[in-house]
């Protein structure tokens, strides 16, 4: 008996083993061939200027309409998603603390949500478009990327609120707050930078989605100008430059992808030093 | 000269579930004196304390029945006006909890929600609390850092100075000294010796001496039950149940 749980150990232990190096293998794979093909396509033309005619055939032009595009579209959608979100995520932390059968439905709601696939999203913001005749735009993808990452937003908040000690809640309320100035004075301080790292991942998010801007942004070689226009995006641009017959192109999707995926990490990184210091303050006290 | 009566708690229960936290609880406590709630951890004293200002109300699992009756208020069963009567009670907890901002706005909170506007009054009134809790000394020339940056005893002196600033009428400490170095805990009562000139002062404690030392009156706590109280003379004195004199003379299990 003793003996078979030891081997048993083991070979768990060595499949683990395998399992997570070859995921790292895996994912340093994919990061070196974006960097190593990424790379040669990325000049100053690239990021400095859109499309021209043929783009797409090999001819001269840029990125920088998908790249402001998708920077517009994701910076509207946290705004949007970040306004709605925080009073949610305080109003279940602070207003219904006596429901604790509620709040755990709408955790669970939530987490539920935040598991469909965004394309479930993008076609659902498309059947709303068909249902009101709207054309794709800007505001219809920055809308939908909305709806997908509030559940993101919402539940990392709610995470980071529920750390708030209970005895700083009983102060306020000794003092004669009520639950508006403990929830928009208190818990927002106390947890600011736990909230900018929401803000991070979810814009994280809604950068990076392709599906649920896929039938809702549109596409267009021009630079963003208008809520109602069609907008470009880095992973259609990605898409598109991918789909080309031209390898030369299919190189420029690869630099494409270098700079989503640069954002992305610049992201992350800002948001994991966040993180850092949120922990070192909370020490302190 | 009796003292008459400032919180007056009459047939208090609480519950968790199943169990009974507190069991028929009735305690008078007077005005402008030291009442110290004593007895082992795990009696229900902080429980009692938070049905003052009504504090179970953050616990959805405690069910309270009964009256706290407060300036002929019952506490209890007050309704939105809960968030006013809470300001007669100023509230020091067993670990400080700075508000998270700066040392002045620590204070200068509690002064705006009490409708404090003007800058200049506000200022006077900060210093003047500050003072009062022998911490403005320390932080005069630091008002604008974070109050976490104090060390836990100026914390807590400013959590006693933010309590003072809405002027209650009623001080609730919950072993406010346990977490504290000797000096500043022997600050701390020293200032509520003081404090009881104006304050009726409800201090929760395990420490024995603490008790002696500044207690006017006394209520004996165990496993939910109030076993005694009386002056402090009365209970440590010439205490009247077996359980009270087990645990004053330390051969309590
Ligand atoms: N919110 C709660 N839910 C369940 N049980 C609780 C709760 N608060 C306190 N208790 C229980 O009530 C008893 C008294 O607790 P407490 O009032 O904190 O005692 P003390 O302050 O005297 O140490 C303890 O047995 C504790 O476990
Ligand atoms: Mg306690």
């Amino acid at each position: 008996m003793k003996y078979s749980g030891k081997i048993e150990e083991k070979v768990f232990k060595i499949l683990m083993v395998i399992a997570t190096y070859s995921i790292l293998a895996v994912l340093a794979i994919i990061i070196y061939s974006i960097f190593a093909k990424g790379i040669k396509a990325l000049s100053w033309e690239i990021l400095s200027q859109v499309p021209q005619g043929g783009y797409y055939y090999g001819k001269g032009g840029g990125i920088l309409n998908a790249i402001l595009g998708s920077l517009s579209l994701a910076f509207g959608a946290t705004l949007l998603a970040f306004i709605v979100g925080l009073p949610v995520a305080l109003y279940i932390n602070v207003f219904l603390v006596r429901r604790k059968k509620l709040i755990t439905l709408f955790r669970f709601i939530l987490d539920l949500v935040w598991g469909i696939p965004s394309i479930v999203y993008g076609a659902f913001g498309f059947s709303m478009m068909i249902l009101l005749g709207l054309q794709t735009s800007l505001l219809a993808g920055m809308l939908t990327v909305t709806l997908f990452i509030l559940p993101i937003m919402i539940r990392s908040m709610d995470e980071i609120l529920q750390t708030v000690p209970i005895g700083l809640s009983e102060a306020t309320y000794s003092l004669g707050a009520n639950k508006s100035e403990l929830a928009f004075k208190i818990f927002t301080r106390q947890t600011v930078s736990g909230i900018i790292t929401a803000i991070l991942l979810s814009f994280g998010r809604a950068i990076g989605d392709a599906a649920s801007v896929l039938f809702t942004a549109g596409y267009t070689d021009n630079l963003p100008n208008s809520l109602m226009e069609p907008v470009a995006t880095l992973p259609l641009s990605i898409f598109f430059q991918l789909s080309s017959p031209v390898p030369a192109v299919q190189d420029r999707a690869y630099a494409s992808a270098l700079v989503l995926t640069l954002i992305i990490l610049l992201v992350s990184l800002f948001s994991r030093g966040l993180g850092k210091r949120y922990h070192k303050t909370k020490i302190n006290f | 000269m009796e003292p008459t009566t400032k919180i007056h708690i009459e047939n208090l229960n609480v519950y968790a579930g199943k169990q009974q936290i507190l069991k028929n609880i009735n305690i008078e406590i007077p005005k402008n004196k030291i009442t110290v709630i004593l007895g082992p951890s795990g009696c229900g004293k902080t429980t009692l304390l938070k049905c003052m200002n009504r504090l179970t109300d953050l616990y959805p699992e405690l069910k309270v029945t009964g009256k706290v009756m407060i300036n002929d208020k019952n506490v209890l069963e007050a309704g939105e006006d809960i968030v006013k009567l809470r300001q007669y009670m100023g509230l020091l907890s067993q670990r400080p909890y700075p508000l998270p901002m700066t040392i002045y706005n620590n204070i200068a909170f509690g002064l705006k929600l009490k409708g404090v506007k003007k800058r200049r009054n506000l200022h006077k009134q900060v210093v003047r609390y500050l003072q009062q809790a022998n911490l403005w000394d320390e932080v005069k020339n630091r008002l604008r850092e974070p109050a976490s940056r104090l060390s836990i005893g100026q914390q807590q002196r400013l959590c006693l100075a933010r309590g003072l600033a809405v002027n209650p009428e009623i001080i609730l400490a919950d072993e406010p000294t346990s977490a504290l170095d000797p000096i500043s805990s022997q600050y701390i009562e020293e200032k509520f010796v003081e404090l009881k000139n104006d304050y009726t002062i409800v201090l929760v404690t395990h420490v024995l001496r603490q008790a002696r030392r500044i207690a006017d009156f006394v209520v004996f706590m165990y496993l939910g039950e109030v076993i005694e109280q009386g002056t402090v003379e009365e209970v440590f004195g010439n205490p009247k149940m077996e359980k009270t004199k087990q645990y004053l003379g330390g051969t309590f299990n």
